[in-house]
């Protein structure tokens, strides 16, 4: 099953599984198709039923589709996950510094860690928020950082995710189906729980509410509505942490303060847990024609009567441009060495690095610096001659707009089809949340899963599929 | 609660009511459509059917001419009538999507499962004339169970706050406007006691509306005797019994926005005029309202339900920005 280009997940080159998967590895091989076939369909059944769907802008056949579902788990061990979790605190705790630095004091400007015109020039740079204080300085409450392996050493960050990252409800939910899936499989391993997350977010939603909130702030969850793809998730998490789920029709602002409207009239609202971008937050402040948004809700959150997580302006610190410049920031800001690995990044805007791109593109991975959800991405090996020769145009036009990486060999992990088992490329996606009581991280996260056979992109947007994510005991005895 | 929630709880209970209301009066109407004229048969069961459903403009406008194929298709799928059982349950589960967090997961699973089983159906009968009596009856029996399933398990599972309050309001708002209209669409062959001239003629029509609100056996059970045509109105629309009575719905009514006074600490218009109809349901009998007029009578009773669902949307489920500021000085003060 290993391929020599790739590391596996699970299988050694010599072809023996590796010690943290020996219990699956043997699940795996020896139960039978049929069992892996039910249990394949089992699964899709539960996940129609619970509803779980995400809708893909631009198709319009599907507006509600299944993000497909592995039954193999992806896992990890104790000693592993504890360095990629030591390593997301810092990153997590340098992306709330170099926020507050940036709409502060500007000292990583001054001290040329980072161009000033990367950051100015940003469109996701909100200059509103220029010396506004932010309750514990606390800016990224909730973040996804993409994580990749290439092999069994090193975890390298491929993006961070510091707006409104989505997926968690896929990490609470694959859990729930798999441990009605595969009981057997649950009971020879002692899996880390991850159904706390919902207690442990709304812990950092309250810890940052305003100090006039008293002692029970009041939260709310605000959703763009039903018609965005990640609805389903929006609503998943107000119900776990038992908060409103608001659209801005929900909601107004009178004298700089946020009520939401009901059955009882106005009820004053203390922390937003906003899954709407910034551009839309506010038709006074942003983009008028947001018909999503609440009038006046900017100047509220200016006044500092109410908290919105993530804080307004995150999006300068996800940039891929800001992102090269990453293991420098946490350098500047900890004097620590990075412990996660940023991918090696050429940037176009610099002429040297531009000329290298444009002749080695039949290799590399180019990525808007302002693209998401793998869109606006060229993948090199996987590339037709029309299409690279459309990048480079592009390109040229426009070296500050895109980023370029070597096409990873990303880490495979085994996946159950109708065909038999395959190894498929793996990324990682651990939720990591920021409050007034430090950041923390909870053991596990969205494995996104390229169900294509040798495709590199994970999106669900583009077909991506999702795995459970374990994060188990390394010593977990031989076979029973 | 938000206000947009309780009216989205309201609306899907209405919604799915609706279709469990639509399911009954199609299967009632093809019973008849099967007599012979010389055992009630009118040949126009169909237009008063669509009639009943508050469809009979728009089909004629959309359709046209009344055939029993034709009525079938557009009260159980058409896309272009609104009151269609197909649109019920999507705008359901529309209502349920957006309140996914005020429902319990059995909830959600019964709108959704039905939702899907909906869909299945509508591909393969999606057009006029593709079904068969016994796929129709198959569907009509899942429509019905869907509702079943869906007011079960808020029954079992719900909260009782004001959530479920909301939710059981829509209901039986609903119950008592479709009720009224299916009385009112047959008032013709419910005579009053002294005008029963070729009563029996019309036995087939009576039981048919009984069935439509699925009350035949109570209806045995409580008068004990055949079927008298007074007798039925007494009992759809007096007997506190009958869980589809006006009076009934009126007791359920009335109780639920007493729940919602007491929790909110506050009475307004629309506990004032449910309370009226309820005492007027109480207080009058079968006689007094065939004298004046069952079809006057229960004409004012749709318009006064409707001028209910006005006063409750207005006092709770949308908020004019006027009322906000108001109620929010009352509450500082």
């Amino acid at each position: 099953m290993a391929n020599g280009r790739f590391f596996d997940e699970m299988t050694k080159p010599d072809g023996l599984p590796r010690d943290v998967y020996q219990r699956v590895a043997h699940w795996v091989s020896s139960a039978p198709p049929e069992l892996l076939a039910s249990r394949r369909s089992q699964a899709e059944l539960m996940f129609r039923r619970i509803g779980i769907t995400f809708a893909v802008y631009g198709d319009k056949d599907s507006t509600e589709r299944l993000i497909p579902f592995d039954i193999v788990p992806r896992v990890l061990g104790r000693s592993e996950w504890t360095r990629l979790e030591a390593g997301l605190i810092q990153r997590v705790k340098v992306l709330n510094m170099f926020l507050a630095d940036l709409y502060g004091k500007g000292e990583v400007i001054k001290a040329g860690i980072i161009p000033e015109d990367i950051v100015l020039n940003n469109e996701h740079f909100r200059p509103e928020m220029r010396g506004v204080k932010v309750p514990h300085d606390v800016y990224v409450h909730i973040s996804g950082i993409d994580i990749v392996r290439v092999d069994d050493h090193d975890f390298y960050v491929l993006e961070d995710n510091a707006r409104t990252p989505s997926g968690v409800s896929y990490m609470l939910e694959n859990r729930e189906v798999m441990m009605r899936l595969v009981p057997e499989l649950f009971a020879q391993h002692r899996v880390a729980p991850v159904e706390n997350y919902p207690d442990a977010l709304l812990s950092s939603l309250r810890s940052v509410a305003p100090l006039q909130a008293g002692n029970d702030p009041v939260c709310v969850l605000l959703t763009p509505g039903i018609f965005n793809s990640a609805y389903y998730e929006h609503s998943f998490l107000a119900d776990k942490l038992g908060v409103e789920l608001v659209e801005g029709r929900d909601l107004l602002v009178k004298n700089n303060v946020v009520y939401m409207r009901t059955t009882q009239g106005p009820q004053r609202v203390d922390v937003i847990y906003r899954r709407i971008d910034d551009d839309f937050l506010d038709p006074l402040a942003f983009r008028p024609d947001s018909a999503l948004g609440v009038p006046g809700l900017m100047q509220a959150y200016l006044a500092g009567n109410v908290t919105l997580a993530n804080a307004v302006g995150t999006g300068v610190a996800d940039d891929k441009a800001v992102y090269t410049y990453m293991p420098e920031i946490i350098k500047f800001y900890l004097g620590e060495e990075p412990l996660l690995k940023n991918v090696p990044t050429w940037r176009c805007r610099e002429p040297d690095a531009l000329k290298y791109v444009l002749d080695h593109l039949p290799e590399l991975v180019v990525k808007e610096v302002n693209g998401s959800g793998g869109y606006g991405m060229l993948v090199g090996p996987h590339a037709t001659r029309e299409q690279i020769a459309e990048f480079a145009t592009k390109l040229k036009n426009d070296p500050d707009g895109f980023i370029a990486q070597p096409t990873l060999n990303l880490s495979t992990c085994p996946a159950s089809f109708e065909s038999g088992i395959g190894p498929r490329h793996v990324d990682l996606r651990p939720f990591v949340l920021s409050g007034a009581d430090g950041v923390r991280v909870i053991p596990g996260g969205l494995t996104r899963v390229a169900m294509k056979e040798g495709s590199l992109v994970v999106n669900s947007s583009q077909g991506g599929g999702t795995k459970d994510t374990w994060v188990i005991e390394d010593f977990q005895g031989g076979l029973a | 609660m938000l206000s947009r929630t309780a009216d989205n709880l309201y609306w899907l209970s209405r919604y799915m009511e609706r279709a469990d209301f639509l399911a009954r009066i199609i299967d009632a109407a093809q019973r008849l459509a099967t007599l012979p004229t010389a055992y009630g048969g009118t040949g126009s069961e169909w237009e008063s059917t669509l009639n009943a459903a508050g469809a009979l403009d728009g089909y004629r406008e959309h359709v046209g001419a009344v055939n029993e194929t034709s009525a079938i298709y557009y009260l159980a799928f058409d896309p272009q009538n609104s009151s269609s059982i197909c649109n019920c349950l999507e705008y359901a589960r529309t209502n349920a999507r957006a309140v996914r967090t005020a429902l319990t997961i059995e909830m959600w699973q019964s709108i959704n499962g039905a939702w899907l089983e909906m869909k299945r159906f509508q591909a393969a009968f999606g057009k006029p004339g593709t079904i068969d009596r016994l796929e129709l009856a198959r569907f009509l029996d899942f429509v019905r169970k869907a509702s079943l399933d869906f007011d079960g398990s808020a029954h079992r599972t719900m909260l009782r706050n004001d959530a479920h309050w909301f939710s059981r309001l829509g209901l039986y708002m609903e119950r008592a406007d479709t009720t009224a209209r299916i009385l009112d669409v047959k008032y013709n062959v419910l005579l009053p006691e002294t005008e029963q001239v070729g009563g029996s003629l019309d036995y087939f029509q009576w039981t048919a509306i009984l069935r439509a609100v699925s009350a035949l056996t109570a209806y045995n059970w409580v008068y004990k005797e055949t079927i008298k045509p007074w007798l039925v109105a007494d009992l759809l629309i007096l007997r506190p019994e009958m869980p589809r009575s006006l009076r009934s719905c009126y007791d359920d009514i009335t109780r639920l926005l007493d729940n919602i006074g007491r929790a909110y600490g506050k009475q307004g218009p629309s506990q004032n005029k449910a309370l009226e109809t309820l005492r007027q349901l109480e207080t009058i009998d079968i006689k007094q309202i065939f004298e004046k007029g069952l079809h006057e009578f229960l004409t004012d009773f749709i318009e006064s339900n409707d001028a209910l669902g006005a006063a409750i949307g207005g006092q709770y489920l949308i908020h004019v920005d006027e009322s906000t500021t108001e109620t929010q000085a009352q509450s500082q003060a």
